[in-house]
């Protein structure tokens, strides 16, 4: 038997298991920057315009720095920029696709079952690998067709993809690593993010000191990072494709570590060893409250500090971003329709921020769901076995997804206020201010939590629909403007409905409306989980 | 003292599967029962029924005095229950779980707590994740023997065991019988139910097929008898209660039901037995002949 055999069979298991989650990520990815190449087509229409925006905002060092430096003033050249933090998104899915694949499935038991049958011991982690791999390949050349049919050259479109592809490919190599080392998925996917955080600050502190597309001194430090290989491809500025060779043998020296490993530990063993944990329970593990405080608090930590990272990035971003479209009276025209008074720093921070509020709404819907995972995997019928109602274990996940979320947004405006409020001296005024626009968000992200609650009570087996809600949200706000949507059809989402800015001619009937529609949506969902089958299949 | 567990004529459905189908179970008050029946013959839907967790489709269902889908957490308070496949958190240790499970039923005896870990030889500072099955099971087992309550529900609790802990186990459950403790005990090993149980309900297809103390299925026992007879076996096969006769020459084989084993034995001696040996069934043969009988049917 060859070490690979089973393959095949691992690989269409994981495209069935996959079979909403993968495509959701890729076509998300894949539509962006050809919508981003549009809209800076529309709105910088002259070359004088370009020429002002690249000069004013895209060199910019703290917008170089956030999302990578840019080369030149042509559209596709500022779309590459824009486009930055989607590499780092495709990294990122790709990163935690192979270790939902490896690592979870070992730790719950089901590749040893699979493992019995004919598979060779490279079998698991090479399906992994390759559909991930496949979904980069993909992705790379959905988003090349995409940028060409928005009207950009082909060879830049082609290396952009490339350079985003290969990015995807290098991450999920790191991530098949991490999966070997430690015997949880958590473990795994810690190890995997930390790998990924510091290629991010490497990059930024690399790409911090430049300006435009000339590199600082420290540029050593992007050339040295995975995600620094992506933006020095310089699509539609004298492509450089042997930069493309980077990432491939990246990827490949990580595998090459990765699959001895692979064979020489045990199934279910990881190569560092578990930690013991106390023999006793502390006095607050007591009730479905202080489970789900233990069950929730990671990721409560690390949503809340990667939310206040942001935040201080995006409000040291916000000044030189306002200064650059100065003057430009298409985007004034669409500050006067978000806000009215609103100054352009602040219309840019508020954008921002509700662009937080729907990845606080992934977390929202991610809590919610964990009460739907727990019962899948066999958890929560122990307990629902013991004096605990229904409704108080529902209850105490629901709490991490509605409070959570506020944590987070919270965090997010006040670190966007301090780092902002820094930049114009006013730390005072616009920490409560950013705070104040952080916390607008929270109705419509509970409204998500709520719906994810109710698909839990109600139709459990559908309950990851609320995944694809979350992505039709995503897609009518990013492109719903661009498509010229009816507002009817923007109205749908929750988040159409926040004020960006806390401008003089906000109101909070909305806020309101939103509040009353998620506390309908949870007495639903505890009262139709009260009368339902547990577990449900 | 209310009797433990009343269910009669209960049905439970499952889209087109009728998982129970009218079934009545009766557990009286400090007996250990059991629980047996083929793979899918509706254990798990029955227990999961009791501690209402399924919405049943007709039928009764008493638990402690009250009705388990209404007054399911002042129930549970008074009872503990491990599942047939103990899963656990992967990040919380396998003594934390047995602390939250006793205090969320309702108290959890320390000191017995201390003694089961070490009789079980289970180490509870693992975390969920590096247990083995046995060992999972283990946590699940303690933290129900630990807790104060008058009922166990164990649905196939020993999948998994060694030899060794087996007996851990059974010494255990003879212990919360001499506490006064019921138990209702769902399994698969017949020596387990055998040595445990004081009277036994078989369930087949969703229905009880058959209850009672073990005697008391015996009475459905039959004999083998094994002979060498000197005349020709004329009459043996028309005798009623006699099955499976096989003649080979001199030598005869057959079974025979305890009521007619006098007949047999007479037309045996009339015959002329030359040797003769007889062995009583095994519980293994009972069980199998009810469990046989479904596959017969379906
Ligand atoms: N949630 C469910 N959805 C659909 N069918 C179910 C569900 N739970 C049980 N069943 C079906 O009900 C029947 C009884 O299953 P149950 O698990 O109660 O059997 P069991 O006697 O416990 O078997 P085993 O000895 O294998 O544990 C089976 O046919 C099973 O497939
Ligand atoms: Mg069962």
């Amino acid at each position: 038997m060859s070490p690979f055999t089973g393959t095949r069979h691992l690989v269409r298991l994981i495209l069935r298991r996959d079979r909403v989650v993968l495509p959701i990520w890729i076509l998300l990815l894949a539509v962006l920057p050809a919508s981003y190449a549009s809209a800076y087509a529309e709105l910088y229409q002259t070359a004088d315009e370009r020429a002002a925006y690249l000069a004013n905002t895209a060199s910019n060092p703290s917008i170089v720095a956030l999302l990578g430096p840019v080369f030149g003033d042509s559209i596709g050249a500022l779309t590459v920029q824009r486009a930055g933090m989607l590499v780092l998104v495709a990294a990122l899915a790709s990163l935690l696709t192979v270790v939902r694949h490896t690592r979870t499935e070992e730790e719950a038991g089901r590749r040893e079952l699979l493992g019995a049958t004919v598979l060779g011991r490279y079998a698991g982690l090479t399906a992994a690998l390759l559909v991930t791999y496949a979904a980069n390949v993909l992705l790379g050349l959905l988003i090349a067709g995409g940028l060409v049919a928005a009207g950009l050259p082909g060879a830049g479109s082609l290396i952009f993809g490339a350079g985003l592809a290969l990015t995807g490919v290098a991450f999920a190599t790191v991530g098949g690593l991490a999966a070997q080392l430690t015997e949880s998925a958590g473990g795994a996917r810690g190890i995997g993010l930390g790998v990924l955080g510091l290629a991010f600050v490497l990059r930024l502190a690399g790409d911090a000191g430049g300006s435009g597309g000339a590199g600082g001194k420290a540029e050593w430090l992007s050339w040295v990072s995975p995600l620094g290989w992506a933006p020095r491809v310089r699509a539609f500025a004298g492509e450089r494709w042997w930069v493309l060779l980077l990432p491939v043998l990246f990827a490949a020296v990580v595998a090459l570590v990765a699959y001895p490993i692979s064979v020489r530990r045990d199934l279910g063993a990881g190569v560092l060893p578990p930690r013991l944990g106390p023999a006793t329970a502390g006095p607050r593990l007591a009730g479905p409250f202080g489970l789900a405080w233990r069950l929730h608090r990671g990721q409560l930590l690390g949503w809340t500090l990667g939310f206040g990272l942001l935040g201080l990035v995006l409000g040291g971003a916000a000044d030189a971003a306002a200064d650059a479209v100065q003057g430009n009276q298409q985007v004034a025209d669409i500050l006067a329709r978000l806000g009215g008074t609103a100054t352009l720093a602040e219309a840019y921070l508020g954008s921002s921020l509700s662009l937080t509020a729907l990845a606080a709404a992934g977390y929202g819907i991610q809590a919610a769901l964990r009460a739907r995972a727990e019962e899948t995997a066999g958890r929560a019928e122990p307990l629902l076995a013991t004096a605990v109602s229904r409704s108080r274990w529902l209850a105490a996940h629901l709490l991490f997804a509605l409070l959570g979320p506020v944590v987070v947004l919270a965090v997010a405006g006040l670190a966007t206020g301090l780092s902002y409020g820094l930049s114009v001296g006013d730390v005072g005024g616009e920490l409560l201010r950013l705070l104040g626009v952080g916390l607008a968000q929270v109705p419509a992200v509970w409204v998500l939590a709520g719906l994810a609650a109710l698909l839990v009570g109600w139709l459990p087996r559908f309950s990851s629909a609320a995944w694809a809600v979350l992505a039709g949200c995503l897609l009518l706000g990013q492109i719903g403007a661009v498509l010229k949507l009816s507002q009817w059809a923007l109205d749908v989402s929750p988040f159409t409905h926040t004020p960006q800015v806390l401008g003089d001619n906000w109101t909070v009937t909305p806020l309101v409306a939103l509040t009353v529609i998620t506390a309908a949506l949870l007495a639903l969902a505890l009262r139709t989980f009260q009368t339902r089958d547990i577990p449900t299949q | 003292m209310e009797t433990p567990i009343e269910v009669s004529g209960l049905v439970k459905t499952f889209g087109r599967t009728r998982a129970l189908d009218g079934l009545d179970l009766t557990v009286r008050a400090g007996e250990v029962h059991g629980f047996l029946g083929p793979n899918g013959a509706g254990k798990s839907t029955a227990i999961r029924a009791l501690l209402g967790l399924l919405r049943t489709d007709a039928g009764d269902v008493r638990l402690l005095g009250g009705d388990p889908w209404r007054d399911a957490v002042a129930l549970h308070r008074r009872l503990a229950y491990v599942p047939g496949d103990v899963t656990l958190w992967p990040n919380l240790s396998g003594g934390e779980v047995i602390d939250l499970l006793g205090r969320m039923r309702g108290g959890l005896d320390p000191a017995r707590r201390a003694e089961l870990l070490d009789s079980f030889e289970l180490d509870p500072r693992k975390k969920g994740r590096a247990y083995s099955k046995g060992n999972r099971q283990k946590v699940g087992l303690v933290a129900a023997l630990a807790s104060d309550v008058e009922l166990l529900i164990l649905d196939e609790p020993t999948s998994g065991l060694d030899p060794l802990m087996e007996e851990v186990f059974q010494h255990w459950v003879r212990r919360a019988r001499a506490d006064g403790r019921t138990v209702l005990l769902s399994s698969h090993i017949l020596a387990e139910v055998e040595a445990l149980c004081d009277r036994v309900t078989i369930i087949r297809n969703g229905r009880d097929v058959e209850t009672g103390t073990l005697s008391e299925l015996r009475h459905l026992r039959r004999t083998s008898i094994e002979a060498e007879v000197t005349g020709s076996v004329d009459g043996l096969g028309q005798l009623g209660g006699v099955h499976d006769l096989r003649v080979d020459g001199q030598r005869v084989r057959f079974d025979v039901e305890d009521a007619a084993l006098d007949a047999a034995l007479r037309r045996l001696t009339e015959i002329g037995v030359r040797s003769l040996t007889s062995q009583p069934p095994t519980l293994e043969e009972l069980f199998l002949r009810h469990y046989q009988a479904e596959q017969v049917r379906s």
